[in-house]
């Protein structure tokens, strides 16, 4: 996209990942080498001073993250890339590596350096073989030029790194689900505490950040950190974004955007507004879990904080619109069925309220419903947020907490008539 | 058992079972393997993997059942997942799905007659921008149209010789 400061997608040509010599040319490992000389607490502070927030859909911040890490403690330990990016709506990893898949194992090689840690997996969900393949590659030739291995670039540290292939299902993307599936354990979350920095992949302290979230790391290193902030549009904001733009626009590409822009200006400029000339109804900006925003909210920055400001989340960045013709209810429907059908089972809340959720909205949307119904929705949605053990219920409530708060009307439209009125 | 996995890769997860300390973390390579050459995992694939690594079948068979990917039941020679998640959704992914079946003449969760195509729902891909999408082993298809699925399984069904 011409008019934005391109840092991740730099190298970023249709059909064709850069690899080794042009990831060079490009500045690659420049981060690494200037990580290198620095002390690892050092590197820590800085990816804190950057303001690096994680991509993943949380966006803890990282630098804080990394510094609650015993990376003192003698013994193994692990740094993992989640990269099962499984959230509806969210492509942007998958897009990241298969551009410029070197960018992750120079970020996990600084990341490694600051935690002092060993041994590293790149986590990959089962549909992305060809960014597995990508990353294959990518860390053979860091190998072969000693960016990776027993000693790096000579500094005295040894990072090897591995590529884990998966078998889908949606809960891996939840980090403690995460390490039980790397384990070859079924893949439920875990209780926290303790948290994986304390005890994580094989009871070791464990690491785990988003693929995009590493793939920042070297530029903060080689830019520097205020350049780094510089990048966002807003004092809140940091870096630029991954934006993977879906649903009902002219023009669903992935795009790289400094944090902060509206979400007007990427809904306009980007997508090229919504499909066919209709108007746009609402979104979700962050993915399937994360609250729909309507127009009146079209003048927000899109970073963490004036998102949750407007009542929802920054997510992943993935932004599905949908136009004046949607039903809000079906489309509501689609993702209650998809969070409910994804629940590893472990909690009731999640497993058998799920359910619960989805019967309530057929019913309505299949114009059996009633205001009793829709009383026991919100009673749901109040039963199930935070009384789950992962964020997955508390995700799917996102979605269906807006459209009890901003469709209701449409809501009580569907009871009235007795059908959908959209159909 | 040689037609559940070729004896090179059961030499290869027995050696690597050997040097690891946790071999149960290959459980999922390995059913990815059986299920690569024997096209699913029966029981025997289960039995045959937990040999390998020493784990007990009851061990791999709560990941067997766990994960999507991985089919516990016979299957066509070509599985199609299509997309029912709601970008997919919002593209008209619904249509999409009632043409497969209906052009298959199977349901979600069957084979066709002659044993080439299996159909399963799944969750998104992270295809989103190409809205409608499918994947058929590990390709993904995208920025689908009746006709288009029609092309693609014509071809699917050349390649499998039916």
């Amino acid at each position: 996209m011409s008019g934005y400061p391109q840092v991740l997608f730099k190298n970023r040509h249709p059909g064709v990942a850069a690899f080794l010599a042009e990831y060079e040319a490009s500045g690659g490992y420049q981060g690494l080498r200037a990580a290198l000389k620095m002390t690892p607490q050092k590197v820590r502070e800085a990816v804190k001073a950057a303001n690096l927030r994680g991509r993943g859909g949380a966006g803890f911040p990282t630098g804080l993250k990394w510094s609650f890490f015993p990376a003192d403690q003698p013994g193994e330990k692990y740094l993992l890339a989640n990269g099962d990016e499984m959230e509806p709506g969210t492509y942007k990893d998958h897009q990241l590596l298969l551009a410029d898949p070197h960018q992750l194992v120079e970020g996990m090689a600084i990341a490694a350096y600051a935690m002092q840690i060993p041994h590293g997996y790149v986590f990959l969900r089962y549909a992305y073989e060809q960014c597995a393949q990508n990353v294959e590659r990518a860390i053979a030739e860091a190998e072969a030029k000693g960016y990776l291995g027993p000693d790096i670039l000579g500094a005295g540290f040894g990072f090897e790194l591995h590529v884990h292939r998966s078998a889908g299902r949606y809960i891996l993307g939840e980090e403690t689900a995460l390490i039980n599936g790397l384990e070859g354990r079924r893949p439920n979350p875990r209780s926290k505490p303790p948290f994986p920095a304390q005890s994580g992949l094989f009871g070791k302290p464990t690491n785990v950040n988003n693929v995009e979230t590493f793939a920042n790391v070297p530029h903060i290193f080689t830019g520097g950190t205020e350049w780094y902030r510089s990048l966002a549009r807003t004092a809140e904001g940091a870096g630029t974004l991954l934006v993977g733009l879906s649903g009902h626009l002219s023009r669903t590409e992935c795009f790289e955007l400094p944090m902060g822009i509206s979400l007007r200006e990427v809904i306009e400029q980007c997508g090229n507004g919504v499909r066919g000339g209709r108007a746009f109804k609402a979104c979700l900006p962050g993915g399937a879990s994360t609250p729909f925003l309507t127009a009146a909210q079209l003048d927000t920055p899109l970073d963490h904080v004036h998102m949750e400001q407007a009542g929802s989340r920054l997510g992943t960045a993935g932004i599905t619109v949908f136009d004046e013709t949607t039903c809000m209810v079906a489309a509501t429907l689609n993702l209650a069925r998809f969070f409910a059908r994804e629940s590893c089972g472990w909690c009731t809340p999640c497993r058998d309220g799920l359910q619960v959720v989805v019967w309530l909205l057929e019913e309505i949307e299949g114009g059996r419903g009633s205001f009793e119904l829709l009383a026991m929705l919100r009673d749901q949605v109040k039963n199930i947020s935070g009384r789950s053990f992962c964020a997955l219920a508390e995700g799917a409530m996102g979605p269906v907490g807006s459209l009890l708060t901003r469709f209701g009307d449409e809501l009580e439209d569907h009871i009235k008539r007795g059908r959908c009125p959209m159909r | 058992m040689n037609d559940l996995l070729p004896q090179n890769r059961i030499d290869e997860f027995r050696a690597k079972a050997a040097t690891i300390e946790h071999p149960r973390e290959l459980i999922v390579d390995a059913l990815r393997a059986v299920q690569s050459h024997y096209g699913w995992v029966p029981d025997a694939g289960v039995d045959l993997v937990a040999e390998l690594l020493g784990v007990l079948p009851v061990e791999v068979e709560e990941i067997a059942t766990f994960y999507d990917k991985i089919y516990r039941r016979p299957v066509g020679k070509r599985v199609i997942h299509i997309c029912d998640s709601i970008c997919c959704w919002a593209a008209g992914g619904e249509e999409l799905a009632t043409h497969l079946q209906r052009t298959l003449g199977i349901g979600f969760g069957e084979t066709t007659a002659d044993g080439v195509f299996t159909l399963l729902p799944t969750c998104c891909l992270g295809a989103c921008g190409e809205a409608p999408a499918m994947m058929v082993g590990l390709t993904t298809y995208g920025s689908l149209t009746a006709a288009k699925v029609d092309t693609i399984l014509a071809q699917l069904r050349t390649e499998t010789g039916a």
